[in-house]
């Protein structure tokens, strides 16, 4: 190998070589290439490929080369003879080529039909101008005429291949010999000084760096992680919210959600066959106001007037919002109410049929914000200023429906991307029925608000379907390439 | 949320003007509606030769059972707007009080019974149509799918009073049922309707008891079968005049709710508008004897420095009484406390409990988007982790900074999965066990990450090995003795899946994790400190000799050493089971709640 670089080096001494391919015909090109390649990363020289079409004859065409075409020697056959050739003749004299020569002497008007027999036509002998023409690319390769040469092709006579050569000349790093290069910088070489008398190979910066290997967290957890951060640096505790069975009591009784609300339907949650019930919650007296506040009313209110139920309170079920550990904080606020502020970010669970945005458990983001007469516009500027920190700049409220909160309102965040108002979040102030039964004082007002962790993400990164976020079918590689999470960085 | 879909020409008409699909979308959520659809928007379906009419589908909050058909939304969205006042609902004084007397027996399976009639009902078809709408959607919410209330309204010329409510064995009642011509009792009934796609999922309300309820008219004329059918005879019609409404319910409070909100909805088409006419309930039994419907107005009160307190904005009792009359409520400035406003609320409005609610009314009046957005400021308050969080991300990071990779698999899973495929016995007081999940995927709560990091790797099988996962969550256990007989436990799981088993790396993982905890390894005679030590054991999980359980000695009492998990190479049947081929595995899971 360094022997053909070392002979090209050689070659180009006198100036620049074309054709070098015809300078080494035992060589094949690609060889000869990886050659050239070497010196060039070497600077030693430059060069170009060039590449031609060559034609070669097939073994009728070197038939014809030799004893002239088939139409030629049909009408040489002809004229030997004085009467012409016997038509019947023509496959004895001429074998396989003579049906061909018939056929192409009759069409250049050589020979003509006189009973049954063949004879000349011409006076002088005529050109052979196909086995001329194939003679001329066996000198040079090709020819001239294209359309004879399409001609021919047609004819089979001839086929192409492709003829690869190389133009070269020296490089600016031009020598008759060459210099080792080192690839890389060694520590043998700092000690040694040899990296002063060294030269090194081009570092090819247009190619990808080596692969590092790194372990992951997940995406939706990266999220997670920066909800907690905006809740830390706003003065939230974070709730403890291993618990995921819960009684209907602190699931929705304790909410004032009515037990023959639809939430509480087969059909929204699961309820638990084993274990099946809990036990009544310690404190008593939390337990009757909840039945009295349903059943007849209290604390200002009329309640919803209907006959509770005991055993359909202590029915277990997988909590459906974690809120009902919003309610267990609450109550043990009760015992000495101060302004606080809580939040979780933990897995809840709905019986829902599962499609490309619902699965049967997501996490919930849930703030509560408990002080002395808060008010509605609190709440909204509260809402407007966390929605900042995850880069959403506008806001707006629209009234709506919710057991436990009174007024509630929906978030609505404008999407430049997709140009419409979307509803990202929940917000309401709890019910005085909630929190005056739990023994808070009816001037500590607690606001409430929540959002699906998985929502905003696949909004923000452009994620259609949940299970490529959550669960066992999401690709080890998306978690793997993920990017890191800020989600005050403006995306779209 | 019930969808309610209207007449869009006939509601702009109603409204007194044109609105763009933009400007009505943007009225419907300040009031706190939604709309779902403008089907203009999209080309009309032909029906019959006829090209079907715009309609407006508007999501109505779940609790504003006044809203659930045309006239509810037509009104409230008018008295909104200030062009239209509440209307004043009257009962007539007719000179035969028509009766229903209650039978004793009604009690075992039905016993409330309200109704009323109209008189002089004038329908079109889409009145018609929306006042069979308003039934369909009140049995579906309210109604509970007719297990706590349903109604019958009956063409009152075709029958006479006195009516009776009584409850009688399936066999004893015998009547056409509405749309039939077949005379049949209640069992056949049952057995008629069984497949029926709309009435068949009622059955099961009465199907099992020895009684069905029954109303009958003065002649022995069946009138209706609640919750399931009317009879023939007393079916209404376009053309039907007057109107016997008669509604049945195990619950005392909804029952006059439901026959308030028809006679409220529909009495605007009677000769008088907005006039009913009352019918006497004989219920002495369970003293339910009265005159219905109720359809007083509720006299109540809510504090104005509540009402702005709670709002954030500074009204006069004058201006939220103004505020107020938007939302159909009608307020006065109380002559004996300039902070008190006197409510009445009207018998459409039962969503109305408490003070509360009529201070969310004064600011949806006023406007939500309209409130100074102000900030909680006053007091100051501190974030804090919880502590088991804290040390749950300590170990995340670690285990990731050493090139592992986090999972999210499902806290549910099937029975089969959390057992059997892990090689496990269900001994019958570990595990949570769903009652109705829909789908076999959901019949447990997890009490091993392992399961979900598996199924995991099956889905990634193509991806480069070796494969190195973990996941850091809850497992649930069952626990008797606890008020939720269940409670949570933190667990570190990792998986190791390639052509080698890579136990090591597993056990090298565990030893590195603990040094990042600042938990010493130690060995099993040091009782007197705190640290890690692991034993040999054998689990039918793993493969037999290369499983070893993991000890702590607490922190708080060396003497105590807790088994936390255990690692080990994973049985191959369990690769099988989980369908993970041409791999071998490693597994470590430990639960983390000591090292808190």
């Amino acid at each position: 190998m360094s022997d053909l670089q070392l002979s090209i080096l050689k070659l180009l001494e006198d100036g620049p070589v074309n054709d070098l391919a015809k300078q080494y015909p035992d060589i094949e090109p690609t060889i000869l290439q990886g050659a050239l390649n070497s010196l060039m990363a070497r600077s030693m020289i430059t060069y170009k490929t060039i590449e031609t079409d060559l034609w070669t004859l097939t073994d009728e065409a070197i038939e014809i080369v030799e004893q002239g075409s088939h139409e030629y020697r049909l009408l040489e056959e002809v004229t030997k003879r004085l009467d012409g050739l016997k038509i019947a003749d023509v496959q004895k004299v001429l074998g396989q080529a003579g049906k061909l020569g018939q056929l192409r002497a009759f069409k250049n008007g050589w020979v003509k039909k006189e009973g049954d027999m063949l004879v000349s036509n011409v006076s002088d002998k005529p050109n052979d101008a196909t086995a001329d023409d194939l003679k001329t690319i066996k000198m040079t390769g090709s020819l001239p005429n294209a359309k004879e040469l399409a001609e021919l092709k047609k004819r089979k006579l001839i086929s192409k291949t492709k003829q690869i050569t190389f133009n070269v000349d020296k490089g600016p790093e031009f020598a008759l010999e060459i210099k080792k290069l080192e690839t890389d910088l060694t520590s043998d070489m700092i000690q040694s000084g040899e990296w002063k008398s060294k030269s090194f190979k081009q570092y090819n910066f247009d190619a990808e760096g080596a692969p590092t290997l790194a372990g992951a967290l997940h995406p939706l957890l990266k999220v997670r992680e920066e909800f907690r951060q905006i809740f830390f640096s706003m003065g939230f505790t974070e709730m403890r919210t291993n618990k995921f069975v819960e009684s209907g009591f602190w699931n929705f009784d304790t909410l004032f959600v009515p037990q023959q609300h639809p939430a509480r339907d087969l059909q929204d949650t699961f309820y638990i066959k084993d274990p099946a019930e809990a036990d009544e919650p310690e404190d008593k007296t939390y337990w009757n106001n909840v039945h009295r506040v349903h059943e007849e009313g209290a604390y200002g209110s009329i309640g919803y007037r209907y006959p509770w139920s005991a055993k359909e309170s202590l029915r277990l079920v997988l909590r459906t919002h974690t809120t009902a550990v919003s309610t267990h904080y609450l109550h043990e606020l009760a015992k000495n109410p101060r302004p606080a502020r809580f939040f979780s970010i933990d897995r809840v669970f709905r019986n829902e049929a599962v499609d490309a945005t619902h699965l049967a458990e997501f996490h919930q983001i849930e703030g509560v914000i408990a002080d002395y007469n808060l008010t509605l516009g609190d709440l909204i500027g509260f809402m407007d200023r966390f929605f900042k920190r995850m880069g959403v700049n506008k806001l707006r409220f629209k009234p709506a429906y919710n057991p436990y909160t009174e007024p509630s309102m929906e978030i609505f965040a404008w999407h430049d991307g997709l140009n419409k108002w979307i509803e990202i979040g929940n917000s309401g102030m709890f019910r005085p029925e909630m929190l005056e039964a739990m023994g808070l004082p009816p001037d500590l007002r607690v606001h409430g608000f929540g959002l699906s962790l998985e929502r905003p993400t696949m909004i923000k990164y452009h994620l259609s379907n949940i299970r490529d976020l959550v669960g066992h079918k999401v690709s080890l590689d998306f978690i793997e390439s993920n990017p890191a999470v800020r989600l005050d960085e403006k995306l779209v | 949320m019930p969808t309610v879909a209207v007449d869009k020409t006939d509601l702009y008409e109603a409204l007194g003007r044109e609105y763009t699909t933009e400007e009505f979308d943007e009225l419907c959520f300040e009031f706190g509606l939604e709309l779902d659809e403008d089907t203009s928007q999209s080309e009309l379906p032909i029906v019959n030769g006829v090209q079907e009419r715009a309609q407006l589908k508007i999501e109505i909050p779940a609790n504003r059972y006044d809203m659930l058909c045309f006239e509810g939304i037509a009104r409230a969205l008018k008295i909104f707007l200030g062009k239209e006042s509440l209307p004043n609902y009257r009962l007539t004084k007719p000179q035969n009080l028509q009766k229903i007397i209650v039978a004793p027996e009604t009690v075992q399976i039905r016993q409330y019974i309200s109704a009323a009639i109209l008189r002089g009902v004038t329908f079109t078809q889409r009145r018609y149509d929306s006042f069979i709408a308003l039934q369909d959607k009140l049995h579906s919410n309210l109604c509970r799918n007719r297990t706590l209330v349903s109604m019958g309204t009956h063409d009152l010329d075709t029958i006479d009073g006195p009516f009776t409510y009584e409850a009688l064995k399936p066999e004893n009642i015998q009547f056409v049922p509405l749309n039939q011509t077949r005379n049949l009792n209640g069992k056949e009934l049952m057995e008629f309707y069984e497949n029926d796609k709309h009435l068949g999922r009622f059955l099961h309300i009465i199907r099992d008891s020895p009684v069905y309820p029954v109303v009958y008219d003065k002649n022995r004329n069946v009138c209706s079968l609640p919750p399931i059918i009317n009879s023939d005879r007393s079916k209404i019609s376009i053309n039907t005049k007057n109107i016997l409404i008669e509604v049945t319910a195990t619950d005392k409070t909804k029952v006059e709710i439901v026959v308030n909100q028809l006679v409220a909805m529909f009495s605007e088409y009677c000769a008088e508008p907005f006039t009913i006419e009352p019918v006497e309930i004989v219920s002495d039994h369970n003293n339910e004897s009265r005159i219905v419907p109720d359809i007083s107005s509720r006299k109540t009160t809510a504090k104005l420095d509540y009402i702005n307190g709670c709002c954030g904005f500074k009204q006069t009792g004058e201006e939220v009484a103004t505020l107020l009359s938007k939302m159909s409520l009608s307020a006065s400035v109380s002559k004996e406390d300039s902070n008190v406003l006197d409510v009445t609320v009207p018998c459409t409005r039962p969503d109305i409990l408490h003070q509360c609610d009529i201070m969310e009314d004064a600011g949806i009046a006023y406007g939500f988007n309209n409130l100074e957005r102000t900030f909680p400021g006053k007091s100051a308050t501190f974030g804090d982790p919880f502590i088991l969080n804290k040390v749950s991300d300590i170990v995340r990071r670690e285990v990731a900074m050493a090139g592992w990779t986090e999972l999210l698999p499902l806290i549910l899973c099937s029975h089969d999965e959390n057992f059997k495929f892990m090689r496990r016995e269900d001994d019958g007081c570990t595990v949570v066990k769903l009652a109705n999940p829909k789908t076999l995927e959901y019949q447990v709560v997890r009490s091993s990450l392992l399961p979900g990091i598996l199924k995991t790797i099956r889905e990634n099988r193509k991806h480069s090995l070796p494969i190195k996962v973990f996941e850091v969550s809850d497992v649930t256990f069952k626990d008797e003795k606890l008020e939720n007989k269940s409670y949570n436990e933190r667990h570190w799981a990792a998986v190791f899946a390639g052509k080698t088993s890579g136990f090591e790396i597993v056990h090298g993982l565990l030893d590195r994790i603990m040094k990042m905890l600042r938990i010493e390894y130690i060995s099993e005679k040091e009782v007197e400190k705190s640290g890690y030590y692991i034993k040999e054991f054998e689990d039918s999980t793993f493969f037999p000799g290369r499983a070893a359980s993991v000890f702590y000695r607490l922190k708080s009492d060396p003497s105590k050493a807790v088994n936390i998990g255990s690692f080990g190479i994973l049985h191959p049947e369990v690769l099988e089971n989980f369908d993970i081929p041409g791999m071998v595995s490693s597994a470590l899971e430990l639960n983390i709640e000591y090292f808190v």
